[in-house]
């Protein structure tokens, strides 16, 4: 589903005509990036751990229906319910009936990008539930009617100033209030912490779910993810079907590289690690577990995962969410993640949002990157994003989705290259014309479809002779 | 006497033919004899990163039969092109029964430039001077895709002249990418700017790279801020000698 009705291309050239959004996203970019660099010069370790993590997300991978099986009865022997949603509609439906089956009026939310792809929180308001988000930036989000724009920091293309003058605005906040950021985050903590504590159930996202003991894991720098788990009577953990770890020294693993890559912490603040709801002891008394839920569901959504599987672009599904490749992005650094219309945007989103839908309505996203491999540089499990980012260009052409002067062009091309001959010809038919269109060497406007090029640069005369010719000459 | 083959690709031939003689006067320099094998055209890069992959691998198939069979090494001056060779060319043809095997081995005698010099002929210093304030742009598919990152600064460190100016934000891609710098013009001029404001930042006058793509696109940039930079590709640099 599209976050805006604009094509990708309007999109991008309002992102990049609007340099207050750029210097919001590549300050934040830049400095989780400079983050990351530090944190992993600090672990001389971590080449191997990322070895070692990519191999685990591959053995799952392969694996996926034998460790979903595994997590399932785990979950279920702790005293929890497992739920399978093929479809962003039945997960939707799926939490609307664990909402009503408890009565559920009020919901407090943990950050889950999962829970924005399927449109979580437009359904349970249709249903007549209250949703409030807990986690700062998607508070702010949804205080905005806004979209996430960054899988891990979901207000990177707002500054302070937009968002005092939202708190202005939605809160009744006082200059005082609105200061700076932390005095806005404590007002933001005063109203999130009445909802924490009057909240029949709370709705969190899944980091990793371990196929050993049935645990979820979310990662949080907040700690309104454990707040979330654990003190409404209901607690529904969202998860995409490829989250799964198999063992908790699995997770420990993720953990170290998740934290690194994504901010630069050596772990995330709060690691929340839950296996079924609160125990109690035999006779119901006080000698069980003093916190925690009365029940304990998790949602797992495949949504389009299942069949990326085995194909060529499995490897997607290896990805921990960490943001790394968002923010290593010269093309994401530039225009944001708006201008991707989708609810993964950067690198992972442009491969994810074909897998999961379809070329059809995302044909764009494969082409929003110069291929500089940047996002393969920093991936903690080594996704090769720029083969897949090919891959997906040439389905797009065997589908006929790639614009015509592209396709058509490149054969010409092809002919003539395939020609030694002709190819000679072309090139001092070329060095002719592109002469002839110069003064003094360059080219200030080019036709056709290059006059894009010759918006921003100038294009050179071809020499009089190639290199091949005057070789040649050399010789005799 | 150590041969190699010259893969002079279509922008250094159609463009820029004099940084095919600097790279063949380089290699000569440290004696090593260039072929160039006739009836060069194009790698078929353009067409495989825009998802014409049949028009890519008949260019492939031409340039396999254009290098032969031998096991005289392949040399390339672009990290792009030797990408597109050494790792995107057998991806290509992995199930083309006559072309598979034989990508795979022109790719496994193929070396960029400067990984030939660093790495085969074991040189760093090849004698150059330079009287130009050098900054090096590190071009992404040589970088990245090759992982040629210390040979062309272990090269570059023993030119002798003015010393070299840091680049920063070095490893930021130009925004050049093939068509990506038509199809998304805007994205990709906003990133040329950002590059072109590093480098009048480094205070160098000349801005080295080892892909003439890249150069062209940024060549492109500074001539139309009215910039004073130059370009050269390593190879121009590097063949400039000391006696001379």
């Amino acid at each position: 589903m599209s976050t805006s009705p604009a094509t990708f291309y309007e999109r991008v050239d309002k992102a990049i005509g609007n340099p207050a959004l750029q210097a919001a996203v590549r300050n934040a970019t830049s400095r989780m990036s400079s983050g990351r660099d530090a944190a992993i010069a600090a672990f001389p370790e971590m080449d191997v751990m990322r070895d070692h993590a990519r191999a685990i997300r591959a053995h799952t991978i392969a694996r996926l229906d034998h460790y979903l099986r595994e997590f399932e009865a785990s979950v279920q022997r702790r005293g929890g319910h497992v739920h399978w949603a093929a479809t962003s509609e039945e997960a939707v439906a799926i939490v609307v009936d664990i909402a009503r089956q408890h009565g559920v009026k009020t919901v407090v939310k943990g950050k889950s990008m999962v829970s924005e792809e399927i449109e979580l929180n437009p359904g349970l308001a249709l249903a007549g539930v209250e949703v409030l988000e807990t986690d700062l930036g998607e508070y702010i989000v949804q205080l905005d009617d806004d979209h996430p724009s960054h899988i891990v920091m979901p207000i990177i293309h707002k500054s302070r100033h937009d968002v005092a003058r939202l708190f202005r605005a939605k809160l009744q906040a006082t200059d005082d209030e609105v200061a700076d950021a932390p005095r806005m985050a404590a007002l933001a903590r005063r109203v999130l912490r009445k909802g924490f504590l009057q909240a029949d159930m709370g709705i969190s996202g899944g980091n990793f779910g371990v196929a050993a003991t049935g645990s979820v894991c979310i990662t949080t720098n907040e700690g309104n993810g454990r707040m979330t788990t654990s003190l409404p009577r209901v607690h529904v953990a969202l998860m995409g079907i490829e989250r799964i770890v198999p063992t908790l020294d699995d997770l420990g693993v993720m953990l170290q590289v998740l934290g690194r890559s994504a901010t630069g912490q050596k772990l995330t603040v709060y690691s929340n690690v839950m296996s079924g709801p609160r125990r109690h002891d035999r006779n119901g008394g006080r000698e069980g577990e003093s916190d925690g839920p009365e029940h304990f569901h998790v949602v797992l959504v495949d949504n389009g995962r299942s069949a990326i599987v085995g194909s060529e672009l499995a490897e997607i599904l290896y990805c921990i969410r960490c943001g790394a490749c968002l923010n290593s992005c010269p093309v994401y650094q530039q225009i944001g993640g708006h201008a991707y219309g989708s609810i993964y945007p950067g690198p992972v989103g442009a491969v994810l949002m074909p897998a999961l839908q379809g070329l059809h309505t995302w044909r764009d996203l494969p082409q929003a990157s110069s291929l500089c491999g940047a996002c393969r540089e920093v991936c903690p499990v080594r996704i090769d994003i720029p083969r897949m980012l090919l891959e997906l260009r040439d389905k797009t052409t065997e589908l006929g989705l790639t614009p015509i002067w592209v396709t058509f062009g490149l054969t010409v091309f092809r002919q003539i290259a395939t020609r030694p001959a002709l190819f000679r010809r072309a090139q001092a038919l070329a060095s002719w014309a592109t002469r002839r269109l110069a003064t003094d060497g360059w080219i200030k406007s080019l036709p056709g479809h290059m006059a894009r090029w010759s918006k921003k640069r100038d294009f050179p005369a071809f020499a009089p002779k190639t290199f091949q010719q005057l070789w040649e000459g050399r010789k005799r | 006497m150590t041969r190699v083959k010259l893969l002079v690709t279509c922008l250094i031939d159609t463009v820029y033919p004099q940084v095919g003689f600097s790279t063949v006067a380089l290699l000569e320099r440290l004696g090593v004899t260039v072929d160039v094998p006739p009836n060069q055209t194009c790698c078929g890069q353009p067409a495989f990163n825009s998802g014409s992959w049949d028009d890519a691998r008949a260019m492939a198939r031409h340039l396999i039969d254009v290098f032969g069979d031998d096991d005289v090494p392949v040399v390339v001056p672009s990290g792009s092109c030797g990408d597109m060779v050494i790792h995107q060319a057998p991806h290509l043809l992995k199930d083309d029964s006559q072309y598979g095997p034989r990508a795979a081995a022109l790719a496994a005698r193929t070396y960029e430039l400067t990984q030939f010099i660093v790495d085969v002929l074991g040189v760093t210093d090849v004698g150059a001077r330079s009287g130009d304030r050098l900054t090096y742009h590190p071009a992404c598919h040589g970088l990245r895709g090759l992982g040629v990152a210390r040979q062309p600064l272990a090269l570059l460190e023993r030119v002798e002249g003015p010393p070299r100016c840091p680049l920063p934000e070095a490893e930021t891609c130009c925004g050049f990418g093939g068509l990506f710098a038509v199809k998304l013009s805007e994205v990709s001029g906003s990133l040329l700017d950002r590059k072109i404001a590093n480098i009048e930042a480094s205070g160098a006058d000349t801005l080295v790279a080892t892909d003439v793509s890249c150069l062209m696109h940024i060549a492109g940039g500074l001539h139309r801020k009215g910039s004073a930079v130059k370009v050269k590709h390593l190879a121009e640099v590097l063949a400039e000698g000391r006696s001379q």
